[in-house]
């Protein structure tokens, strides 16, 4: 059982491809998309919205994500849940709705709760940290350096992993300076292949974090 | 003698009139400065309330409002339908089941519905939308209510809305569509404004 994630766009097709999209990292969610008009139109529909997010609440009782587009789609995402039996399982998320979408995706396959997918979505939206890193006041409490062995380096897919896995665990953990929670964080430390990692952990959850990033990282994503 | 649902049917049926009658103008005033859709989006959204009317003639003037709320939000597509939607639907919650609606409970439905356009779109006066009319339109219905005359809060509310529309020309928008042009929505007029005016000219017209 996941998160489920329904996707409110003025455009049919780009519901569908955004849920396509995000559907290659993450399996086992149930990703719904309510995009145009009943006729097919460009704008959005209560109805349409309403029923996906019926559709996910019928699944299971794990709450549900909303990623929104433009300005209008947020209103009647926002009108669909106030109608809503209850309401407060639906949380929207305010984030661009493809990299906030593929974010909450990753963290819902990972298994965490709506706040903490809710939380992934919205963590792309910040502008990136200043050089000097955000969590300098904090100890390390567990480091760890790793190098990246898959050709590809830090792309998209791995920075989606590394996010995802994160968001998961009580630890605030910074990955060349960069905050370990953003995808867009880790894209823009441009690794190649060959690139040692530098990773500092702090929190109840430090010691496992380094340990799940020494999995991946060392592993190679899984990737060749 | 207060309004009953024969008003809110005549209201709804004259609104569907205008918007059908003021499309064209509506998709002129938004081409510049949205998606041009506000004239098509409007009298799509009102011909389905009059179908959904029809086919389920509503008995209260709460209803009435209601179903128009529901029906816009499913089928007018673009911002205008959960503003408006919105709107229809605190303004049937402010009525209730009442059928002789006096001066105070319209001027209170006109104040919920403002209220609730401006909580879900979260405009402020000034912002250059529909909220430009609908703030004036309360506040003259409220101003006029205290006289206890339905066909003076209508006709208060209908001038105010019309100066308001007109008020937005040389606003800067901040909110919507629109306001990814800046500078550029200078000297046009607002067409959730003007669709506001029309609306509530209709209840007048309504009202007899």
């Amino acid at each position: 059982m996941t998160v489920k994630l329904v996707v409110v766009s003025h455009s049919e097709k780009i519901a569908d491809g955004a849920v396509e999209l995000a559907a290659q990292m993450a399996p086992d969610v149930l990703i719904l998309a309510a995009g145009g008009t009943d006729d097919g139109r460009i704008g959005t529909s209560l109805e349409r919205v309403m029923a996906a997010l019926e559709q996910a609440g019928d699944a299971n009782a794990d709450g549900t994500v909303v990623l929104t587009d433009l300005g209008s789609a947020v209103m009647t995402a926002e009108s669909a849940v106030e109608f809503l039996a209850d309401p407060a399982s639906v949380l929207l998320a305010d984030a661009p709705l493809i990299e906030g979408l593929v974010a909450a995706a990753v963290a819902a396959q990972t298994g965490a709760d709506a706040a903490a997918v809710k939380e992934a979505a919205e963590a792309v939206y910040r502008p990136p940290a200043a050089p000097a890193h955000p969590h300098g006041h904090l100890a390390a409490e567990a480091t760890g350096d790793f190098e990246l062995v898959n050709q590809a380096g830090m792309h998209a897919r791995p920075a989606a992993k590394i996010a995802g896995g994160l968001s998961g665990m009580d630890a605030e953990v910074t990955i060349n300076g960069a905050d370990g929670a953003s995808m867009t964080e880790l894209m823009m430390l441009g690794a190649v292949k060959g690139t040692v990692l530098h990773v500092e952990a702090s929190g109840p959850d430090a010691a496992k974090a380094v340990d799940y990033l020494r999995g991946l990282i060392t592993g190679g994503f899984g990737e060749p | 003698m207060g309004l009953d649902v024969q008003w809110a049917l005549r209201w709804l049926a004259l609104s569907a009139e205008a918007m059908a009658e003021h499309r064209e103008e509506l998709i002129e005033l938004d081409r510049p400065i949205g998606d041009s859709d506000h004239g098509e989006n409007m009298d799509r959204g009102f011909k389905a309330v009059m179908v959904k009317i029809a086919e389920a003639p509503p008995e209260t003037a709460g209803a009435a409002l209601k179903m128009t709320a529901m029906t816009l939000m499913s089928k007018v597509g673009g911002a205008a339908g959960p503003l408006y939607g919105t709107a229809f639907l605190r303004a049937a919650t402010a009525l209730g089941d009442a059928d002789d609606i006096d001066a105070a409970t319209l001027a209170a439905a006109f104040q919920a519905a403002r209220d609730g356009i401006v909580a879900r779109g979260k405009a402020e006066s000034g912002d250059k939308t529909m909220v430009d009319a609908w703030t004036p339109a309360v506040d003259a219905a409220v101003a006029a209510a205290g006289n206890s005359d339905v066909h003076k809060v209508l006709a208060a509310a209908a001038e105010a809305a019309e100066a308001g529309a007109v008020s937005t020309d040389p606003m800067l928008a901040r909110k919507g569509r629109a306001s990814y042009l800046g500078e550029r929505s200078i000297g046009h007029r607002d067409p959730g404004a003007v669709s506001t005016a029309l609306i509530l000219r209709a209840a007048v017209g309504a009202a007899g």
